[in-house]
């Protein structure tokens, strides 16, 4: 079997959750002007609620997905409405660092929440397939992961979509673009903002499924999913979700061959590196489209 | 039908604008000159909501603009081209134009909207599917006042459409402005260039230091000694 080639493969599976995970963030970021680094904690409620799903009611956490990923999107609404909506009432260049305080505050809430529901241990979805693989040219790739790519890949080109063809995606993208000129046109930015944020949360929480399934959930797994999240939405850049998508896969792939010379230990910093890298050369990042 | 009254506003202690009154009425060309800072571009700002005055009332058909939701001030008929255009950039110019037509009304409105612009300015027509960013200074200018247009107005409000312009486009934009204003829009134009402005408006105001400082008929204003001194003196355009 050869190493490197098998290392892409398991690259670009991961890659797609990182794309999927970075895409509501960088929709929330890009509309919002403000950073929900409760995003990753997010993503962790959205994996328990697939994993409940499956542990109490036998759901497929594949199927789970049509319970998780409304209620996600519901909870986006209502966390806007009751904590990010004050965010985007500030000036501008006053929401960074308030959205900060705010998500910080709420993902310490919903870590302290979480492991006092349902504790600190680690949990993960075990379906019959999870585990098969099969083999296709001397790589081994294993099934769950590839369904929760073209799971990402679907949800990403769904979400894609909305904000190129329905009426309030092309709010939402011009409300991103520029917010004063959205309202002279008559665009509600504030709805606006509601839905951005809601379809985030919604993105958050199908992510966090394909996190339990595919990998496992524990109540302090949201940092590291925030960090990753961003160090896609900087690397691809804002303002589109392909692009993010794409950041997400680079990412995975650099990260999984780079063990193959690094060891895994310091596939963590590879991250890094790249960002620095790119943020030297392209400052708008690898896809992005704001000057 | 535009009434405004005793309109106060200001950048947080830095005053911009006191106690100014003007009224713009059925099929006018209202123009608002003056020097740099001298207000006007605030005015109109609060006019759109952008801004919310200290003081003082916008009545606009009877309506109490300032009561309204910011969004609902352009469904009610009041558009701004706003200074240095503030396009959707990275839009394409037909996704700019859609945008336009947002509003309930607009949106009842949009096809018919869409070819009066088109045949308005057949150069956005071409480059439909164009980014607005990559357009030229000129073409933006239009694709702004076609933003503008398909939200239905009865009012156009222009703020410095001339700002960064050859001559030339110039005046193929002011002949269109003239084109609109006798399908029946009124327009209120805030200018620097006061003769282009003063050539074309029925009725000027002169805003000065924040305040009103005089006004009249535009072809008046163009042989008052003060505003050729002030504004058209060897040094104006």
């Amino acid at each position: 079997m050869a190493y490197l080639p098998q290392q892409l493969v398991l690259g670009i599976l991961i890659g797609g959750l990182y794309g999927l995970a970075a895409a509501g963030l960088s929709l929330v970021f890009g509309v919002m002007k403000a950073l929900n680094v409760a995003h990753g904690e997010l993503i962790m409620l959205g994996g328990y609620a697939a994993f409940w799903l499956f542990a109490l009611g036998g759901v497929d956490p594949f199927v789970g997905l049509l319970a998780v990923i409304p209620g996600s999107l519901l909870a986006g609404a209502i966390l806007y409405w009751g904590l990010f909506g004050f965010v985007v009432r500030l000036p501008e260049e006053a929401r960074i660092k308030n959205s900060l305080l705010v998500g910080f505050g709420l993902a310490l809430a919903l870590h302290a929440l979480a492991v006092k529901l349902w504790t600190a241990d680690e949990r993960s979805i075990t379906t019959p397939y999870t585990g098969t693989i099969f083999e296709i040219a001397g790589l081994t790739v294993p099934r769950v992961p590839l369904a929760g790519l073209a799971v990402s890949l679907l949800l990403i080109g769904a979400v894609h979509l909305l904000l190129t063809r329905w009426r309030w995606g092309q709010a939402i993208r011009a409300t991103a673009e520029d917010w004063q000129a959205a309202i002279l046109v008559g665009i509600d930015v504030r709805r606006a903002y509601l839905l951005a944020f809601a379809l985030g949360t919604g993105l958050a929480g199908a992510a966090g499924s394909l996190v339990s399934v595919g990998y496992s959930v524990s109540p302090s797994i949201g940092l590291e999913w925030t960090l990753k999240a961003l160090v896609v939405v900087v690397l691809a850049g804002l303002g589109s979700m392909p692009g993010t998508f794409l950041g997400g896969i680079l990412l995975g792939t650099a990260e999984a061959v780079s063990t193959a010379f690094v060891g895994g230990p310091y596939r963590e910093v590879v991250g890094l590196v790249i960002i620095l890298a790119i943020l030297v050369v392209r400052p708008q990042g690898l896809f992005g489209s704001r000057a | 039908m535009l009434d405004v009254r005793g309109l106060t506003a200001a950048y947080g202690d830095l005053a911009a604008l006191t106690d100014a009154t003007l009224t713009v009425a059925p099929g006018e060309i209202v123009a608002l000159v003056g020097p740099n800072g001298a207000g006007k571009s605030t005015l109109l700002r609060c006019l759109t909501g952008l801004l919310r005055p200290r003081a003082g009332s916008v009545a606009w058909e009877g309506t109490d603009v300032l009561a309204l939701p910011l969004h609902a001030i352009v469904q009610h008929g009041l558009a701004l081209v706003p200074e240095g255009r503030r396009l959707f950039g990275h839009m394409t110019v037909e996704e700019n134009l859609g945008l336009g037509a947002f509003g309930p009304r607009a949106r009842a409105a949009r096809a018919a909207s869409l070819a009066r612009v088109y045949a308005m300015f057949p150069v956005l027509a071409d480059r439909r599917r164009q980014v607005a960013r990559s357009l030229s200074g000129g073409q933006q200018q239009m694709l702004a006042i076609g933003r503008a247009l398909m939200t239905a107005p009865r009012l156009l409000m222009l703020d410095e459409p001339s700002l960064g312009l050859a001559p030339r486009v110039l005046e193929a934009i002011f002949a269109t402005l003239v084109e609109i204003n006798r399908a029946g829009l009124a327009v209120l134009l805030v200018e620097q260039n006061v003769r282009a402005a003063l050539t074309l408006a029925h009725r000027a105001y002169v805003l000065e230091g924040g305040r009103v400082s005089g006004g009249g008929g535009a072809a008046a204003l163009l042989d008052d000694p003060h505003i050729r001194r002030a504004y058209l003196g060897p040094l104006a355009r």
